[in-house]
């Protein structure tokens, strides 16, 4: 184990529980709020992975991952999409926009390892 | 056989069903078999004490031959059938059918609206869920809540070693989160609540305005009388007529134009003007030094005694997508209620050429004896400045015109709507019609 995770949620306790389970497993768990400045932050951090919520202050999820599958550093980049929705509308425009996988609110703990897990090949 | 749309086609329909030959039926009522053929096939025009002849020998009433029977229902229960892919229903037979059984006749059309009205209702409650701002934040406040109480009690579910310190930290967030939850829920249940017994939208704001307006004579005396009465007193006062607050606010908006109207137009040397012979929307626009579209609005609050006839003028505006936004009906004219109107009426021809008055004669289509004189003219307003896209309106002030016009000098043909519409190649056509149009076209002269 020992990658690294960023974390672009804005819901504080959802970003304990997560970072919690994420660490306890090996992960180095980076987290980020806010929705504008998010792209920068995966430019700093360039995680193994990022965890991706659509519902964002300032800008949303689907635009986020619009501009790293534009960016070809970060064409392959795993990224799994929370929502809070789970229709079928969002999860193809998830799927269309590069979504490596997506999961729904709410999820649990044990989906977000597996997934997380699957996701880097470890 | 195709509901005949014209006077001619429907002498020719009773002569056949009463098995009279042309010759027959042409010397009984002192005229040419050849002139008779003429009428049939609608290339001479037939009215007065010919049609009174023609109608007695084939033992109907004139206004039969000459509207139809009960053209109003029988157009109503064509735009029923209209609604439908596969009517099932023998159309070419609903003049037929309004004329045996109006009662019946008038109960579909009735269902008909009524069943238009909830689905309405459907649609709206379906947008409210998809598009309600607060519904769709409520629900995502109550799903991330859900998520964090969810992945937090299930660390500590586990049974694994966890630090004193994290467990009374998730401990806490999980006892916010459930308190959060208490108050979201709490706030949804409350909305849904409200919402469901008040505002109910079973008629669009629009239509009790119409209604109520068609109540008063499409004339408010109090704005009439003392132009100062608050326009929201008079909706008090009307009551539960106005079922939504969007319905009061509309009624609301609607007599604040009415008394700036009435205001530049005042009653009195309005009416003098307009007893003294000016009908002219422009000439009376320019007399009160105001714009067109007012002259229009102000012509159409007119009682009947004003106008030749006694019908007074019919009123349409449209937005600038084209969507109608006020409908005065006037005789033989009845805009449509639901869907959209016929694309050539001078109304939208106006709408592409804004500031560019129109003033165009029509008739109207199944009616050929319905003709109308029409104004129209598009304004635009800048209402919330440069920076914003302008408002757009488009207004048409229809009278009906009595007296014959001079054949040579055929307006052109406009519907309601397309499905009830018997125009053949219709180069606007947006849908096909369920009348039968193979006939030969409508010809005049």
């Amino acid at each position: 184990m020992g990658g690294s995770v960023l974390l672009i949620e804005d819901e504080p306790n959802i970003i304990e529980a997560i970072r919690f389970i994420l660490s306890r497993d090996g992960w180095r768990v980076d987290t980020h709020s806010d929705g504008l400045t998010a792209l920068d932050a995966v430019r700093a951090r360039r995680p193994d992975l990022v965890v991706l919520d659509v519902m964002l202050p300032n800008r949303s999820g689907y635009d986020i991952l619009h501009d790293l599958r534009e960016d070809p550093e970060f064409k392959e980049l795993p990224v799994l999409m929370l929502t809070a929705r789970g229709q079928k509308k969002d999860r193809e425009l998830a799927e269309k926009l590069g979504a490596s996988s997506f999961m729904t609110k709410p999820f649990s703990n044990g989906e977000v390892l597996a997934t997380v897990r699957a996701l880097v090949g470890k | 056989m195709a509901r005949p749309v014209l006077t001619g086609s429907r002498i020719r329909q009773y002569r056949i069903d009463k098995g009279l030959r042309q010759a027959e039926l042409a010397r009984e009522c002192g005229i040419s078999p050849s002139y008779l053929n003429l009428i049939e096939h609608n290339r001479r025009k037939i009215g007065g004490a010919l049609l009174n002849n023609v109608a007695g020998a084939l033992g109907v009433n004139t206004a039969t031959l000459s509207e139809g029977a009960g053209a109003a229902l029988t157009e109503a229960l064509d735009a029923v059938a209209g609604g439908f892919a596969e009517p099932g229903a023998d159309i070419e037979r609903s003049e037929d059918f309004a004329g045996r059984f109006p009662g019946w006749a008038r109960l579909v059309t009735q269902q008909h609206a009524r069943v238009s009205e909830l689905e309405r209702l459907v649609e709206t409650l379906n947008d409210r869920l998809t598009h309600d701002p607060f519904l769709s934040a409520s629900l995502h406040n109550v799903l991330s809540t859900v998520t964090a109480i969810r992945s937090t009690s299930g660390i500590l579910a586990t049974g694994d070693e966890i630090e004193a310190a994290w467990q009374a930290r998730f401990h806490r967030n999980i006892y916010e989160d459930s308190q959060r939850l208490a108050e979201a829920t709490e706030a949804l249940v409350g909305y849904l609540d409200v919402g469901g017994d008040t505002d109910r939208v079973l008629s669009l704001p629009l239509d009790e305005l119409e209604a109520w307006l068609s109540d008063q004579d499409w004339r408010i005396d109090a704005l009439e009388t003392d132009n100062d009465t608050a326009a929201s007193d008079i909706v008090a006062q009307a009551g539960s007529v106005f079922s939504s607050s969007a319905a009061r606010a509309l009624a609301t908006a609607f007599l604040e134009r009415y008394r700036a109207d009435a205001r530049a137009l005042p009653v009195g040397p309005f009416e003098e003007a307009v007893l003294a012979g000016e009908r002219d929307p422009m000439r009376l626009s320019a007399r009160f030094s105001t714009d067109l579209p007012r002259a229009m609005r102000r012509l159409s609050t007119l009682p009947a005694r004003f106008f030749k006839g006694g019908f007074p003028p019919g009123l349409v505006i449209c937005d600038g997508s084209g969507t109608l936004a006020f409908r005065k009906p006037v005789r033989g004219f009845a805009p449509p209620r639901f869907g959209a109107a016929c694309a050539v009426w001078p109304l939208f021809q106006a709408l592409h050429r804004p500031l560019t008055p129109v003033r165009t004669d029509v008739a109207l289509v199944g009616q050929d004896d319905v003709r109308f004189q029409t104004w129209s003219i598009a304004t635009s307003d800048y209402v919330a400045g440069f920076e914003r896209p302008p408002v757009v309106e488009s207004t048409m002030l229809l009278m009906p015109v009595l007296a014959s016009i001079d054949e040579e000098d055929a307006p052109y043909q406009v519907g309601t709507s397309c499905r009830v519409c018997a125009i053949r190649d219709c180069p606007a056509r947006r849908e096909p019609s369920i009348l039968n149009v193979s006939e030969p076209a409508p010809k005049f002269g």
